[in-house]
Formats: structure tokens, sequence, C-alpha cells
């Protein structure tokens, strides 16, 4: 009971010791005590005092972190000039599916930015943060900027590997992270099942498919950086499937003898939303701020952002001028295909889902 | 008998120095040597712009401000319970101890679980919470809830054993020599139990600074809000700044070698003002200052 009381009523706890037989008195203890939480005491006043600006908190998935930091930056400059407020824009990270549950547990985001549709869907579904119909209040169902999954491998391709099909060889080591909390992961299985369907396979065939897939997969990791690091950083598998942006920073940061990135004759169109929280952007007075800064994303400076951080700018404009950066690869969507999101997930990822049935941990 | 055992165990005494030298360059000293080259990897100016970072700066106020929670509040509780189960049998009593030993065999990442579930704003106490404004999780008050949880038996466990050891008499002649409770506690109980406390402390503190898994659960990972070091290094390593990450890990190495340093620091100072270390001495030193 003392504990889930004592950091609510925080510095007052400069008594707590001193009145506990349990702490010392001989030695000057208390002192050092009383001394180190009044240091304590401090950082968090300062904390509190900082906040006589406007701040947004942006949840965002794990690959977004440089293309928001420069968002971040413009966009405070461009409404500071507008309005004369100063901007403190945080941002946090970390895999779609489980930002989304931060959000839902009390995370005060303003704005998401996740992977993909569902995600929101849960937030407003399950914590009714945002209305049902979210994704119709901004251009393009909310989805500024667009991605793809390619493959990135190791500098010369050892394994040789093309398409969609090699990742089912026998000793190919595949890399991707865990669908039921990466986005990009979630993506990589839509875009596996559906070229085994459109290669003529039924659903049995797509299903075989994708169970020989997870078998070559050593490695999980909860978000798509965190696998992107174990197939770069650590050296583990002989292939990653990656997010478009993700494998293009990957080649530019790390090097392009290291690595290279193959497209796939078909891949998905993945399309990541965008959208703010009602319930916390009224709670803390930032309705127009919110909108502005999601809107920002569609105008021309903001596409250029996104397409600097090699995601696919939906202005027609600005996608031709960086055209060349993109591999080609055909895409299909997530409707065609599947519906909607909602029944991609529920087929294939919610609990007792065909994932969970093809792929067992260890086997 | 004596005789016979010496040459054999000095035969033996290179081969013990050298293999425990050896476990101590490769488990210790390689592994800190590779974090403090790694940080300065890029020179010292990327090493010293890299701990500048407004991000890095309030990682490391955050952590000490949590430590300046977690320690007197976890040093207070563990004195209480150590006292309470050494020197006392009551109902409940082996519970108790059991009890004590979850923060060790719970996993991190449940520990920090066990808040979402408390306090996450589906439920009746989160949602009271969030009602009235306060923030338990994803803020400060959460992160310090999980290091209280994960470091809340180190001082207990350490003083346990020793006050059972030492048993009681010191403290029932302090007792029968007219001192009160109170006294008695302050000038035989604590002095007797200074070395194991002064470990509990160091333990605890090395605990509170470097936790990952309960922390990270909490946290909502707001840059430059709610990022402990440890979370501010994963950070850094995921974004490709290795020389960063190190160098953000060669501060909590270094928090971890200060806390050390004091801790020689103390032992240096007690034993300078005349308390010897072994029990026994003191434990009459203690009842001579009491007699007078």
């Amino acid at each position: 009971m003392r504990r889930t009381r004592t950091p609510g009523s925080g510095p007052d706890h400069g008594h707590y010791p001193a009145s506990d037989p349990g702490s010392a008195h001989a030695h000057g203890h208390v002192s050092f005590l009383a001394r180190v939480l009044t240091a304590g005491a401090l950082v968090l006043a300062v904390a509190g005092t900082a906040a006589a600006q406007a701040k947004l908190l942006n949840v965002s998935y794990d690959p977004t972190r440089e293309l928001y930091k420069e968002v971040n930056e413009v966009f405070a400059k461009q409404w500071k000039e507008k309005t004369g407020q100063t901007l403190q824009i945080d941002q946090s990270h970390g895999g779609s599916g489980s930002q989304a549950r931060s959000v839902i547990d009390g995370l005060e985001a303003d704005v998401v930015t996740l992977a993909l549709a569902y995600d929101i869907d849960a937030i407003a579904e399950k914590a009714k943060l945002l209305p049902a119909g979210w994704q119709d209040r901004l251009p393009s169902r909310s989805s500024p900027y667009i991605s793809t999954i390619v493959f990135l491998v190791r500098k010369g391709n050892p394994k040789k590997i093309l398409d969609w099909d090699d990742l089912v060889r026998p000793g190919v080591q595949v890399i991707t992270a865990n669908p039921k909390t990466s986005g990009a992961a979630r993506w990589a299985y839509l875009a596996a099942w559906g070229y085994e369907r459109k290669k003529g396979g039924d659903e049995a065939a797509a299903r075989d498919f994708v169970q020989r897939l997870y078998k070559n997969v050593p490695v999980m990791d909860t978000g798509a950086r965190g696998s992107t690091n174990t197939f770069v950083q650590r050296g583990i598998g002989d292939v990653l499937l990656s997010w478009e942006n993700e494998a293009i920073l990957a080649v530019r940061e790390l090097g392009p003898d290291k690595l290279e990135i193959v497209a796939p004759s078909l891949s998905i169109l993945a399309e990541p939303p965008v959208a703010w929280i009602d319930r916390n952007t009224a709670k803390h007075g930032t309705q127009a701020l919110a909108k502005a800064y999601l809107e920002f994303l569609y105008t021309e400076r903001g596409q250029e952002i996104a397409a600097k951080h090699y995601y696919r700018p939906r202005l027609e404009s600005v996608a031709k001028k960086h055209a060349g950066v993109f591999p080609q690869v055909k895409l299909f969507t997530i409707e065609e295909m599947f519906g909607s999101w909602h029944e991609a997930h529920a087929k294939h990822f919610a609990d007792g889902g065909i994932f969970d049935s093809i792929f067992q941990p260890g086997k | 008998m004596s005789g016979t055992s010496r040459p054999r165990s000095s035969r033996a005494r290179p081969f013990l120095i050298a293999a425990a030298l050896l476990f101590l360059v490769l488990f210790l000293v390689v592994p800190m040597g590779v974090v403090f080259a790694s940080a300065f990897g890029k020179g010292i100016g990327w090493y010293l712009r890299s701990i500048r970072n407004p991000e890095t700066l309030h990682a490391l106020r955050l952590t000490l401000a949590v430590v300046a929670f977690a320690l007197p509040i976890n040093v207070a509780f563990g004195v209480a319970a150590a006292w309470a189960l050494a020197r006392f049998r009551f109902p409940g009593r082996s519970l108790i101890l059991t009890c004590l030993d979850l923060p060790f065999t719970v996993s991190p990442v449940v520990a920090g679980m066990i808040f979402i579930i408390l306090c996450g704003s589906n439920n009746a106490l989160g949602g009271w919470f969030a009602a009235h404004g306060v923030k338990i999780i994803f803020a400060l008050p959460g992160i310090v809830l999980a290091t209280l949880f994960v470091t809340s038996s180190y001082v207990a466990r350490e003083l346990i054993p020793l006050l059972e050891a030492q048993g009681r008499d010191e403290e029932e002649a302090a007792l029968s020599l007219g001192a009160s409770g109170w006294q008695m506690f302050r000038r035989v109980a604590l002095p007797n139990m200074r070395w194991g406390l002064l470990y509990g402390v160091v333990l605890l503190n090395a605990r509170a600074m470097g936790e990952f898994g309960a922390v990270s659960v909490v946290s909502g990972h707001i840059r430059g809000r709610t990022n402990t070091l440890p979370l501010q290094v994963e950070i850094l390593y995921n974004e490709y700044d290795f020389a960063g990450a190190f160098a953000v890990a060669s501060l909590l190495a270094l928090l971890a070698v200060a806390t050390l340093i004091a801790k020689s620091v103390v032992e240096h100072w007690s034993a300078r003002r005349g308390a010897p270390v072994a029990p026994a001495p003191m434990a009459t030193a203690a009842v001579r200052r009491m007699a007078e």
C-alpha cells in the first residue's frame, strides 16, 4: 500500500526516512538522505516548471525516428513564425503494436503516427480515444507517405535471393520482427501471403508458403529497428524483410560495400497512417496544433522531408523528383487482397489466428 | 595435517591465482575496456558531444532522480524489514521472507507489467488517477515504482543473515545496561549492521541506476522526458550512433565506479574513526560507550 501511494505524493518524502526508525541517525546518514531527497525534489521541480510552452507528443513506430526529428524541427520553426509560440515536440518510438498498446494504457499521445491502420483502430476501439472514422479525416486515408517491404541482403547476394520463393529454400535464414508487435513484420507477412496468392496458389498453398518462410526465421525482435540491428550489427541471417525506407537508410548509414537491396517482383503497398488523439488533445488543449502538425506532412515541404528519409511521397510533383531513389516494385493493396486491415488482422494476427497456428517458437 | 597440505596448496596457488586473474580480465576488464574504447572510438570531441546531448543529460538527471527516491525508501524499508524478520518470530514470518525473494525471482518485464495493469488507464485505479490528473505510468512515478519494486529486497537480504549471525546478545547487554530501545538501535544495532547495510546500499544503487526491463515497460520511451540512461543507451545504439551509445554506457560505468569509490571512502573513514570492523571488539566498544 505504501508503494502505490509514495511517488504520487512526490517531494513530500523528505520526511519519510527521518521518521522511520529503520533509517540511520548515527554517522550523519540522515543529512545525507535529506540531501539526496532534496536533490530529487529539485530535479522534479525543474522538470515541472518547463511547461510554459506548447507541447506535443508524437507516439510513432520504430523506423521513423530520423524522419520525425527533422519534421519536428521544421514544423516548430514554421509554427513559431506563424503564431509566435515556442513548440516542444516529444517523440516516442517502438514497435507499432506495442506503441498502440501504450497509448491504450495511458501514454498521452497528442498524435500517433503508426505503421498500419489496425493499430490506430485498436486505440479507437479499446480505449475510445478517437472516433472510429478517424481514417477519413485526412487525405489519402490518413497516410501522408507510403512505403513497401523489400529485401536487404549481404553484399554480392551470396545466397542468390531474388524473390519471395527464395526465402523458403532450406538453409536460408530470414530476419523479420514479430508480427504481433511490429508493423513492418505484419506488412511483410501479408506481402508473402499475397505473393503466393497472386502466383495462383490457393489459401492452403499460401498458408504452407508462409509457414515454410517462418521456419527459416531464427530471431524475432519486437520492432523493425531491432531486427535491422540483428541483421546488420550482429550479422545474423541471410536476408532481412525490411521497410523500404529502413533498408535504404541502413545501406546509406552502414555502407553499400556491406549490404544491398533486392526488390522482389511483387510486394505490398504499405500505408502508414497518422491521426490526432481527440481525448488527449482536448485534455492538453492541443487540437489545432495536432491537426496542423499532421497536415504539415501533406505539404510540399513535409513531402520533401518524407522523401529525404526514403518514404515514398504521395504528392505527384515530389514523387517524380525522387523517383530514382525507389526501386521499381509492383505493389498490391491490402484492400484488394485481404478486404481491410480489420479482416486481415482477425484472420492472421489475432490470438488463435493463422500466424499463431503456423509459428511455433523453437520448431 | 597442515604440514602435508601446505606444499600441495602452494603448488596449486599459482594456478588458482592465474585462473582467477584470467577470469577477471576476460569477463570484467576486457568488456569494460571495450566500453571505454568504443566510447572514444570517434574521438574525445564526439564523446563530449554525446554526453552533452540534451536528451542524454536529461536521462542522467532522471536516473539520479529515480535513485534519489528509490535509495532512501528502500534502505528504510530494508532495515525495518530485516530487523523485524531477524529479531522477532511471528505468524506469517516465513511468508514475508518468501515474498522478499519475489523481486529477485520475478522477471523485470513482469515487474513493469504489474504497474501497467495496476495503473493503466483502463482500470479503476488507473482511471481514478487519470481523472485526477495524476500520471503514474509513462511518467516519473511509474519509473520510480518499477525501480522500487526491483530493488526492494537488496538491503533486507543483505542484513537478515548478518543480524541472525550476530545474535542479540550485545543488544540485550545494552538494554540491560539501561539503554532505551532507540539508543540501543542507534548505538549498537546500527553500527553492527553497518557493513552489510553499506553493501546492500551499493547493490541497490547499482540496480536502481542500471534497471532496464521494468523501466522500459513503464517508461513510454519519450525522448528527453522518460528515458533513463540504460534506455538512452539502447536508443542511441538503435540509431546507428554506436560511439554515442557507448559514451552513455561509459557514463553509467563511471557512475558505478563512483558508487564503489564512495563505499571505499565511507569504509576508510569509519575505520579511521576507530570503529573496528570485527564484530566482537566493536560490541565491547559500543557497550563501553554506552556505559560511560
